[in-house]
């Protein structure tokens, strides 16, 4: 009896030992899991936090202000009064002098040289586009908001370290003094970086916008939905409608699912050859670019599309055809805008994709450099991602918070259309 | 001048939808007509629907493929009237000639001195598209009113107009269905036709078995190097490495995050989770490569010269860890769906018999799910291999043979990039390379994606 109950115990307390053991397992696979989850978010805010603090100042830019006198014997040397000779003035000089007026410790041809650059090459340009919209300004002085070369203005956001020596760095001290004195005249201003969305791309990270990019990108999305939508939503019906099980079919079904897993640098690939090697279109087009889109949004389309309709339940069919209706009209009238808002939803996650895509762009000469806003989509255009690609390899200083500032303004146009992917499936979705 | 004929472009367009709606007032109204005096089969408006069909069917028809083949065909019509000026051009010298007249004939500004040759050529160009805007216009109206005109007469007491509309719908259903058919069929045309060019240039064993890659050819014959070697093998071990680093970050994370959340979280953390990995797998891959470019190579650097290793700012390490994060999501929701397919009553009666969670998840969950996950890494093996831009941007240009993961190497789709960036020569083995890797990606990726989704469309079946 004795000896039953001691090997009974024994085996109790080996259990209770594996327990502990089992029980410790348990704990430690929970805590792994746990911080997988947390990696993902810890990478998640790395992400945003290294993208926003390089990107944010983007968002404003250092101007500067000065009063610059007209001066009508520059502006008419020869004294004809035409439209033409406004394109040839020096307009450089009139904005040279109203700044030596502001600095008059510039002595020799080096310090003036130097002090020329402070000013961004675009500088001159405003002036030019503002007289010739109002011919009376000539002959009187006027103020005006000027962009700084980018070395100053990323003097003025902090990011040039001013103990380094001056070998290393684009912008000599002798700069550095010229800006602080007018800083301290309170001549220089942050303002918000219009110039950002405004302007095309230039050579310039002070002049250049991503305007024609956000317009090319616009084509090209319009295309591919007007492309990919009625078709996928098409197709989808048909396979899920009215396809026969059978070989056919199969075959079609494991076309789309493979053609919606084929990376998007082959889709580029076809866009170069066939549009535009054999049927001749022209290079970095929207046009091109919308189409060989709506090539790789239409598998994944189709795949909502089939999904959203899948969810109509079978008695809706079956009380149309049961009233008399034909099947098109069964489909047409009563599944499909039952399931509208799903195909709708699924199509715009599909656009969002597309919008972020830019492997398939470089392929057809999206890289191209365009100053131009595109007016029609067979102008040679940029595109949002591209952009973001181009600006990513210049090696101005400049370019780098322009590059986070084009991801930013990406991201924000990615969370408005799955949000609103997000809100029409909210609205509309029937729980059945 | 050129946006004149934009403008009238879209108005002679919207006339033809003006039309297209009076034939459809046409047809319904000879419908009712008939309509007062005897029965007709279906509702009038499907008489409409036929008589404006037949007018716009065929004339977007026609104008699709005249978008698609003018301008190819007016370029050769300019090039066969200049044929005896234009003899002893060379390839290159005639695209540039191409280009040159269109853009004069457009109004652009163009480079370089115009010659007599070009302006002639401009005006040939403008002249031809003319005549082709004119033809179209006439062939479309003309094609067009014959089908109204036929189609006009068909409608009768008897005849069946809702019937032939859903035939056709059908049509267009099965037509719209074609064209996934016809996308592979595009893109076996448009790699297969260009490699096979290539390996009547560069030996297929070469190029798959050869050990050095590099594609830059000389211009002078005698130069060193100036044959330039297509060997592929750096080029793929590269892109191996980098894809089995990505999945070493991907596979662990994205499992342990999809059986947390379905196992373990409570619903609140699960409903922040979700959409987190949702906006991780949102962000696009350019933006990754910045990231990759930008932050993590930096700090890996640094961290190497920290340690005191030396790691290349273009590592396949740093690389790959950027594309395993961007491959998280993709993971996590597929072992999701797998892991929830697992019958409720294999998790109950593992934990009936007295074991623990994690104990049912790895001796019984993850083994029924097995399949499932193979099929989702499978999935996400073709995605590393195939994405570019994170490769493009933080990975290096030179192939180098290694499989050291702080060594910078190159990918397949580097090279199809750079390659095809920037001026080509056409019919140089150089770019034609470019679709020789194009076609062995596809392959690869081709074979992955159709071995991964049947694995998991099996395990779907066994467990429904």
């Amino acid at each position: 009896m004795n000896n039953i109950n001691s090997s009974d115990l024994s085996v109790t307390k080996l259990i209770e030992k594996s327990l502990e053991k089992r029980n410790q397992k348990e704990r430690y696979f929970r805590i792994y899991g746990l911080s997988s989850l947390v990696i993902a978010v810890v990478f998640l805010l790395t992400f945003f936090a290294s993208i926003i603090s390089t990107g944010y100042q983007a968002f404003i830019k250092t101007d500067i202000e000065l009063e610059v006198f007209l001066d009508s014997e520059v502006i008419y040397p020869n004294g004809t009064k035409t439209a033409e000779d406004l394109f040839f003035v020096d307009y450089d000089s009139l904005i040279f002098t109203s700044l030596k007026e502001q600095l008059p410790e510039l002595k020799n041809r080096n310090e003036r040289r130097q002090a020329r650059l402070i000013l961004s090459s675009g500088a001159s340009y405003q002036i030019q586009n503002k007289i010739i919209k109002d011919k009376s300004l000539v002959g009187q002085t006027v103020s005006f908001i000027l962009p700084l070369d980018d070395e100053v203005d990323m003097y003025l956001k902090g990011y040039v370290d001013t103990e380094s020596s001056e070998n290393s760095r684009k912008i000599t001290d002798f700069q550095i003094a010229l800006v602080e004195n007018l800083n301290k005249k309170g001549l220089i201003h942050k303002n918000f970086n219009t110039t950002l969305f405004v302007s095309g791309d230039s050579r310039e990270p002070e002049l250049a916008g991503i305007l024609g990019a956000l317009v090319g990108s616009f084509m090209m999305l319009s295309i591919t939905f007007i492309i990919s939508f009625p078709l996928a939503v098409s197709a989808a019906i048909y396979l899920e409608e009215f396809a026969k099980k059978n070989m056919w079919t199969d075959f079609l079904e494991v076309n789309i699912n493979n053609l919606a897993a084929v990376p998007s640098i082959i889709y580029g690939l076809l866009g170069l050859a066939i549009f535009i090697n054999f049927f001749g279109f022209p290079r970095s087009a929207p046009i091109v670019g919308g189409l060989v889109l709506s090539l790789m949004t239409f598998p994944v389309v189709i795949i909502a599309s089939r999904a959203a309709l899948k969810s109509v339940p079978p008695s809706i069919r079956d009380a149309a055809l049961g009233l008399g209706a034909s099947k098109i009209q069964t489909t047409l009238h009563h599944v499909v805008p039952l399931a509208l808002p799903g195909m709708l939803t699924g199509s715009i996650v599909g656009m969002a994709r597309a919008l972020g895509e830019s492997a398939p762009l470089i392929m057809i000469g999206m890289v191209a450099f365009v100053v131009d806003i595109p007016t029609s989509i067979t102008e040679p255009s940029a595109a949002l991602p591209v952009q973001v690609f181009l600006w990513s390899d210049a090696p101005e200083r400049g370019f780098a918070e322009k590059t986070s500032a084009a991801i930013l303004v990406l991201l924000v146009f990615l969370v408005l259309m799955n949000s609103l992917a997000i809100w029409l499936r909210n609205k509309f979705q029937i729980k059945w | 001048m050129y946006w004149g004929i934009k403008k009238m472009m879209s108005i002679i367009a919207l006339s033809f939808l003006l039309i297209t709606f009076l034939n459809f007032r046409a047809g319904r109204s000879k419908a009712l007509k008939i309509r007062e005096n005897t029965t007709i089969h279906s509702l009038p408006e499907y008489y409409g629907y036929y008589t404006a069909f037949w007018f716009l069917i065929p004339v977007t028809l026609i104008g699709i493929s005249w978008l698609f083949f003018s301008e190819s065909l007016i370029t050769s019509f300019v090039l066969s009237n200049l044929q005896k000026e234009i003899v002893n051009f060379n390839e290159i010298q005639t695209l540039n000639f191409i280009n040159g007249f269109k853009n004069l004939s457009e109004g652009r500004n163009i480079t370089g001195e115009i010659s007599l040759l070009l302006k002639e050529a401009a005006s040939l160009y403008s002249y031809f598209s003319t005549v082709s805007n004119t033809l179209l216009i006439f062939a479309c109206l003309s094609i067009g009113l014959f089908g109204f005109y036929i189609s006009i007469n068909k409608v009768s007491s008897v005849f069946q107009a809702r019937n032939a509309i859903e035939k056709y719908i059908n049509y267009f259903f099965l037509a719209s269905t074609c064209i996934a058919i016809l996308a592979t069929a595009g893109i076996l045309f448009s790699v297969v036709f260009e490699a096979i060019r290539f390996f009547g240039l560069v030996d297929l064993d070469d190029f798959l078995f050869g050990l050095k890659w590099s594609p830059q050819m000389a211009i002078r014959e005698d130069q060193v190097g100036s044959s330039g070697a297509f060997g592929a093998i750096p080029l793929f071990v590269g892109t191996i490495l980098i894809s089995i680093i990505a999945l070493l970050v991907a596979v662990p994370i994205g499992l342990m995050n999809a059986i947390y959340l379905s196992e373990y979280s409570p619903s609140n953390v699960r409903a922040y989770a979700k959409p987190m990995l949702e906006i991780l797998a949102g962000i696009p891959t350019v933006v990754y490569g910045f990231f990759a470019a930008i932050t993590v190579a930096p700090f890996l650097r640094g961290l190497g010269e920290f340690v005191g290793l030396s790691i290349s700012s273009e590592s396949a390490l740093g690389v790959g860890l950027v594309m395993g994060i961007m491959i998280i999501p993709l993971v996590s929701s597929l072992s999701d769906d797998v892991i929830s397919a697992v019958p409720q009553s294999m998790r109950d009666g593992s934990l009936g018999l007295g074991a623990t969670k994690s104990e049912t998840i790895k001796k019984v969950i993850l083994p029924a799910a097995l399949p499932g996950i193979v099929g989702g890494v499978l999935l996400a093996a073709s995605r590393a291999i195939g994405e570019t831009m994170i490769v493009v941007m933080a990975a290096g240009l030179s192939a180098k043979l290694t499989i050291n993961p702080l060594d910078a190497v190159t990918t397949v789709t580097v090279q199809i990039v750079t390659l095809l960036v920037g001026d080509q020569e056409f019919d140089s083995p150089k770019t034609l390379a470019a679709f020789a890797l194009g076609l062995t990606l596809f392959v690869f990726t081709l074979v992955l994606n159709y071995f991964a989704l049947r694995i998991v469309k099996k395990y779907r079946e066994q467990y429904e």
